[in-house]
C-alpha cells in the first residue's frame, strides 16, 4: 500500500519536474528573486541593523528571506494546477486507481525542490555577503522553510482547484499575502513597532515561524521561537494537505 | 457491465443572490450489456457527462446506486477504475509535455512496469495511426491526431468498459469519419463495451448498437435507432410541384394519406413549392399517391423521400427538437459543473429545413 502510494507520488513528481525543465522562465525568475531582495534591499537595512538589536544584517535578513520564500513562491504553485485542469490532466488522473493524496505529494515534491534550491542558492549568497550562521541552525532554519512551504504550496494547489481561475485565485492570494508580510516581521523586526501592531503580529502564525528561523539560524534553538515557529509550521503543513488531499478527492474538482 | 439506479445529481448555483437547487441529473437509469457500444444523446447540457462523471468515480452521486464493471461506484471506486477508460472530452495529456510521456505516466498510475506500459504505448500509436508522435507535444498535433492521443491515454491500461464523452467533437468531417473507425474497432478488436456521448444523431446513429436518449436530466428512449425511429410516425414524404398554383391541391392529396398531426410533429406542411408529409411505409404510398397527382395533372419537380432521423424521434418524445433544445432553455445553464459543453463546441448548423447540429444528419436520415 505505501509502496504503491510512494511510487505514484514519484511518477506524479518526475511528470511535473520534467514539465518544470522544459520551462525554466519560472525557475529562473523564483531564483532570481531572493538574490535580487538580498543584493537591493539588504544594503538598506545595514545601517538600521543596531537600531533593533542585531549586529549582522544578513543574519537579520536572511532568516526572513527564507520564510518569505517559502510563502511566495509556493503559494504561486496552483497557477500551473489550473492549466492542468482545463486541460483535462487532473481529470485523466483521477480516473486512474491512484491516490489522490498521492496526486497532491507529487506536486508538493516539486515544489519542494524548487524552493530547496532556491533556500540553498539564498543561504550561500547571504554567507558571500557576510552572513555568520550556526551550521546546524541554517539546516534546522530550511527544514522550517521547507514545512511552511509545503503547506503554502498545498494550499494553493487547493485553493487552485477550489476557484479554477487565475482571475480569481491571483486577488485572493494578494490579500491573504499582504497581511501575512506586514505582521510576520519578515522585512522588519516586529519588535520596533508599537505594542498594538506587536500583538496584532502574535495573532500571525508566520511571525512565529520567522523569530524561529531567526533564532535557530543564531543557533540559539533553546529560544521559545523556535518551538512555536516549528509547532506552527506541523500544524500549517497538517492542515494544508488535509484540505489539500480533499479538494483532489472532491467531486467536482 | 453497467447498471445504474436512480441517478442523481443536484448542484446548487447562484442567480444574483438567490441559490438555486439544479438537479443536473434526475433519476437516471441504465443498464449496459457486456460488449455493446451504447450510444449516450441528449442536447448540451441535458445531463450528459454529469451522468458520465458519477459512472466514472469522478463524481459521487447526490442519490442513486451503480454498479460499474462489477463493482460498486461508492464503495469500490478504486475497483472501478482500475477496469474503466474514460477519455474526457478535454483530453487528458497537457498540451506541453511530450505525448509518449503523458501516456508512460498515465499506464505507470495504473500500476504497470515501465516496459509494459512502454509496449502497450507504442503498440497503441501504431494502431491509431500516431506513428512518430511519440516525442511531439500534443499542441503541435491536428485536432484528429490529438483526439486520438486522448484515446490512446484511455486505452493504455486494456480496460473493459470505455467511456468516450463527445469525442469528434470539433473535428472536421474527415476526422470525425477516421475517429469513428477507430471506435467501432474497440468492440471489433478488443471486445470493449463502449458507452459514448454525443450530441451528434448521426454519430450515435452509426455507432451505436442501442441508443439511450436523455433530455433534461431524465432517460426519455433507451432502444435501437430502428426501433427508435419506428415510434416516429413515418416516413417524410417531400413533394416540389411544378405548378404552384397546384400546391393546395398537392397537399390535400398528400393530406388524404399521411399522418395527422400530432407528437409535436406537424401534418401535412406546405412551404412555397414544397409539399411534405409523414406516411406509413413511404414504399407502399408512394405508387398511389403518384396515380392520386397525376389525376389531379400536378407535374412534380421532385419527390424525396427521408426515413425519420435521430432528431425526429428527440421531437417525437420531447417535443423539442435536438437544435431547439441546443438553443436555449432553462436546461442550458443548468450544468455548472460541466466544463466541457460551453456553447463554442456547437457545431455550426448545416442550413435547410432540417438542419440538424451536425454535418450530415439529413443526408444520412435521407439515405437510410
Amino acid at each position: 500500500m505505501t509502496t504503491t502510494f510512494w511510487r505514484e507520488s514519484f511518477i506524479v513528481f518526475r511528470r511535473q519536474l520534467r514539465m518544470n525543465l522544459r520551462n525554466p522562465a519560472w525557475v529562473i525568475i523564483g531564483m532570481l528573486q531572493p538574490v535580487l531582495y538580498l543584493l537591493l534591499f539588504g544594503p538598506l537595512l545595514k545601517p538600521l541593523v543596531q537600531q533593533f538589536g542585531a549586529t549582522n544584517a544578513y543574519t537579520f535578513f536572511v532568516p526572513g528571506l527564507l520564510v518569505q520564500l517559502g510563502i511566495f513562491g509556493a503559494f504561486f504553485a496552483g497557477f500551473s494546477l489550473i492549466g492542468e485542469w482545463r486541460e483535462g490532466v487532473i481529470e485523466a488522473e483521477r480516473v486512474t486507481p491512484a491516490s489522490r493524496t498521492a496526486l497532491l505529494v507529487g506536486r508538493l515534491g516539486r515544489d519542494l525542490l524548487q524552493l530547496l534550491v532556491q533556500a540553498l542558492i539564498l543561504v550561500g549568497l547571504g554567507l558571500v555577503l557576510g552572513m555568520t550562521a550556526d551550521a546546524g541552525g541554517i539546516a534546522l532554519g530550511i527544514a522550517l522553510t521547507l514545512l511552511i512551504g509545503g503547506a503554502c504550496a498545498a494550499s494553493s494547489n487547493a485553493l487552485a482547484l477550489a476557484t479554477k481561475s487565475e482571475e480569481v485565485m491571483a486577488p485572493v492570494i494578494n490579500m491573504v499575502m499582504m497581511p501575512v508580510l506586514l505582521l510576520s516581521g519578515i522585512l522588519l523586526p516586529m519588535t520596533i513597532g508599537p505594542t498594538w501592531l506587536q500583538r496584532a503580529g502574535d495573532f500571525m502564525p508566520i511571525k512565529h515561524i520567522v523569530d524561529g528561523v531567526r533564532s535557530s539560524f543564531g543557533g540559539d534553538f533553546a529560544a521559545s521561537g523556535v518551538l512555536w515557529g516549528s509547532v506552527w509550521a506541523v500544524v500549517l503543513l497538517v492542515l494544508a494537505l488535509w484540505w489539500g488531499t480533499a479538494t483532489f478527492r472532491k467531486e467536482n474538482a | 457491465m453497467i447498471h445504474a439506479r436512480g441517478l442523481v445529481q443536484t448542484f446548487t448555483t447562484r442567480k444574483g443572490r438567490e441559490k438555486q437547487q439544479v438537479r443536473a441529473v434526475d433519476g437516471v437509469d441504465l443498464d449496459v450489456a457486456e460488449g455493446e457500444v451504447v450510444g449516450f444523446l441528449g442536447p448540451n447540457g441535458a445531463g450528459k457527462t454529469t451522468t458520465l462523471r458519477m459512472l466514472t468515480t469522478l463524481l459521487r452521486p447526490t442519490a442513486g446506486t451503480a454498479t460499474v464493471a462489477g463493482h460498486d461506484i461508492i464503495r469500490e471506486p478504486v475497483e472501478v477504475r482500475r477496469r474503466i477508460g474514460y477519455v474526457s472530452q478535454a483530453g487528458g495529456t497537457f498540451s506541453g509535455a511530450r505525448a509518449g510521456d503523458e501516456v508512460m505516466d498515465h499506464g505507470m498510475l495504473y500500476g504497470r512496469t515501465r516496459a509494459q506500459v512502454m509496449a502497450e504505448g507504442k503498440r497503441l500509436f501504431e494502431q491509431f495511426q500516431l506513428d512518430g508522435l511519440w516525442d511531439r507535444m500534443p499542441k503541435t498535433m491536428s485536432g484528429g491526431q490529438k483526439r486520438r492521443l486522448d484515446i490512446v491515454m484511455g486505452l493504455i491500461h486494456d480496460p473493459t468498459l470505455v467511456f468516450l464523452d463527445e469525442p469528434t467533437t470539433g473535428l472536421d468531417p474527415q476526422a470525425r469519419a477516421n475517429l469513428w473507425d477507430h471506435i467501432a474497432a474497440l468492440r471489433s478488436q478488443r471486445g470493449a463495451t463502449v458507452f459514448i456521448t454525443t450530441h451528434y444523431l448521426d454519430e450515435a446513429d452509426t455507432l451505436s448498437d442501442r441508443i439511450v436518449i436523455i433530455d433534461r436530466g431524465r432517460i426519455v428512449a433507451a432502444d435501437t435507432a430502428d426501433n427508435l425511429k419506428a415510434q416516429v410516425s413515418g416516413d417524410l414524404i417531400d413533394l416540389e410541384v411544378a405548378d404552384p398554383g397546384l400546391v393546395s391541391l398537392a397537399a390535400e392529396k398528400l393530406g388524404a394519406i399521411a399522418e395527422p398531426p400530432r407528437h409535436g410533429l406537424p401534418g401535412v406542411e406546405v412551404d412555397g413549392v414544397h409539399v411534405r408529409g409523414r406516411v406509413q411505409r413511404a414504399g407502399h404510398a408512394i405508387p398511389g399517391l403518384l396515380r392520386e397527382l397525376e389525376a389531379g395533372e400536378i407535374t412534380l419537380e421532385a419527390i424525396e423521400v427521408h426515413r425519420p432521423t435521430l432528431d425526429d424521434v428527440f421531437l417525437t418524445l420531447t417535443g423539442r427538437s435536438l437544435r431547439d433544445a441546443e438553443s436555449g432553455g432553462p436546461t442550458d445553464a443548468a450544468n455548472p459543473a460541466d466544463p466541457s459543453d460551453p456553447s463554442v463546441d456547437r457545431a455550426p448548423a448545416t442550413g435547410g429545413r432540417d438542419a440538424a447540429p451536425a454535418t450530415g444528419t439529413t443526408l444520412t436520415g435521407a439515405n437510410r
